[in-house]
């Protein structure tokens, strides 16, 4: 019993990190419709970039607040020479030009800081603490908490302002929404400028356990499950999808792993959205399109 | 004309070399019904885009209560009261009708973000009147009954009405109207009509609308323009405009 709950709990705070990067693609798919390509070279850029700083002996609020600085004036100049072009063109060409725009940040990463793996101190102690009877890695809980912390106020934040509202609108019908006064390049960079926040949240958490490398942006992969399960357009369905997929993916590599000749964990989730794919194609939250035919 | 809330001068649009607006001027006087009718292709939709933004003119220039609009964009014609409903539904087909009438008031918002993620100052007392606001218009386009339904399962017809209340709310200066009742049977036409009067009449909105059915047109509107090819071969009351040689030659043919 006490290992399965540990291997429970240890799933669902994995999970919280699934989510974590998992909401970076969902805020962009709420404004513009859009599937993000871009959002893991934002996660390593600014991972790449805190580490950097952090070498170069800076402090640790001094880099975060930089770094901070950096995705948001990225999330601008992306808003200006990008997507301001883009206006009322095709989801498709939107989607391509993330594609495009993940080859420049990566790049760019590549160019200015190199491409050396780094390691990455939060100073942070990866150690396992006493819950009750089980035991929990330090670093797990903090990671959770500090994520769970970043989707309840960009919630309140998007539910309970007009924005939210108006991004919805622009993902409906851009057009439209222009010509009832909505703002579409302040509102793109203010999702930009967001999502680079959720992006450097998610890079020094994963950095930290992974290190800082080129690998980083696999993480989004992990995040496609995640969407799936919880749909495109919902912030709660992240962290739900998030938290189902941490935990299913551990249970299984404990429980059904050996059965089948072990590192289960990783397809596991792909076969979780791929259930979900055929019983709910819209996900858990995801707004069922409505069609009239 | 002094009085005109907007004016069109001299302007020119062309798509690819194909002439779709060629040198037309004309003005809109404030309070006033103005049609636009022409047959298909004419230019009608083209110069709506114009007024508000969507397109660019080749030549000419716009002017709007008394201000001639540089670079117009869509959302600078919103901000200055220049609202619009287009010819196939542009609804936000997600969201209920309620929060469709409610992302109409954008441009009359304005409280900052901060203060509403932090239900701050103007925010919670805005966000009250604006619930009133759209409650009315709701209220004034007789589409209460469906407040809550998501706008994509909507008959056409109601679809209609919903735009023009996410047009009303904001209390535009200028309404413009691209075919408000295409495809609906000749009551709903009538109700429709009456609808515009009204908001003609009692919010003393000026309103710029296209239609192709002409007894809707000449028993509603105070002025009519008429478009063919592009240009202008008619401009006067609908009594002028019906007995115009021009007129009768674009809409029925001439005799060969």
């Amino acid at each position: 019993m006490n290992l399965f709950l540990e291997t429970l709990v240890g799933g669902l705070l994995a999970g919280v990190m699934y989510s974590l990067v998992a909401i970076g693609f969902v805020l962009i798919y709420k404004a513009s419709g859009v599937f993000n390509f871009a959002q893991g070279s934002m996660v390593l850029f600014a991972a790449l970039t805190f580490v950097t700083l952090r070498e170069a002996e800076y402090g640790f609020v001094a880099a975060l607040l930089i770094t901070l600085l950096v995705m948001v004036v990225g999330a601008i100049a992306i808003e200006r020479f990008v997507l301001r072009s883009l206006v009322n063109q095709s989801d498709l060409t939107l989607f391509m030009a993330t594609l495009g725009l993940s080859f420049v940040i990566e790049g760019l990463a590549q160019l200015l800081m190199g491409a050396s793996v780094h390691e990455l101190n939060l100073g942070i102690d990866d150690l396992p603490i006493a819950l009750g009877s089980i035991q929990v890695s330090q670093f797990d809980l903090v990671a959770a908490a500090t994520a769970g912390a970043l989707v309840i106020s960009l919630s309140l934040f998007f539910n309970f302002t007009r924005i939210g509202i108006s991004l919805r609108a622009i993902a409906d019908d851009p057009l439209a929404a222009q010509s009832i006064g909505i703002r579409l390049p302040v509102l793109w960079r203010i999702v930009w400028g967001v999502a680079g926040l959720v992006a450097l949240v998610a890079g020094l958490l994963w950095g930290a356990r992974q290190g800082v490398q080129f690998s980083l942006t696999l993480v989004v992969l992990k995040a496609l499950p995640v969407l799936i399960i919880g749909g495109f357009t919902s912030i709660g369905g992240a962290i739900v999808g998030g938290l189902l997929i941490g935990a299913t993916e551990s249970l299984a590599e404990i429980y059904i792993s050996d059965l089948l000749g072990g590192s289960v964990s990783t397809w596991f989730a792909y076969v979780v959205a791929l259930v979900f794919l055929l019983a709910r194609p819209a996900g858990l939250f995801g707004e069922r399109a409505i069609e009239r035919v | 004309m002094s009085d005109a809330l907007l004016s069109i001068r001299g302007v020119s649009l062309s798509f690819k070399g194909i002439k779709a607006l060629t040198a037309l001027s004309f003005d809109v006087a404030a309070g006033e019904i103005c049609a636009l009718i022409g047959p298909n292709g004419a230019g009608k939709s083209s110069l709506l885009n114009v007024i508000n933004g969507v397109y660019r003119a080749d030549e000419g220039e716009i002017a709007f209560a008394g201000e001639i609009l540089h670079r117009p964009t869509p959302i600078g014609a919103a901000r200055r009261g220049i609202g619009r409903t287009f010819q196939n539904n542009a609804l936000f087909n997600r969201l209920t009708v309620l929060n469709n009438v409610l992302a109409g008031l954008t441009r009359k918002a304005h409280a900052s973000l901060l203060e509403h993620a932090f239900r701050l100052g103007r925010a919670s007392g805005e966000a009250r009147r604006f619930r009133d606001l759209a409650e009315n218009v709701i209220a004034f386009v007789e589409i209460q009954a469906y407040r809550d339904v998501i706008v994509g399962q909507l008959p056409y017809g109601l679809q209609k009405r919903v735009e023009l209340a996410r047009a009303l709310v904001s209390e535009p200066r200028l309404l413009l109207l691209d075919e408000p009742m295409a495809g609906m049977n000749h009551d709903e036409k009538r109700e429709i009509s009456q609808l515009i009067i009204d908001v003609n009449r009692e919010l003393g909105t000026t309103i710029v609308l296209i239609e192709h059915d002409i007894g809707v047109v000449m028993g509603l509107s105070d002025h009519v323009v008429v478009l063919d090819y592009g240009r202008k071969v008619g401009d006067g009351t609908p009594d002028e405009v019906r007995l115009n040689p021009e007129v009768i030659a674009a809409y029925l043919g001439t005799r060969h």
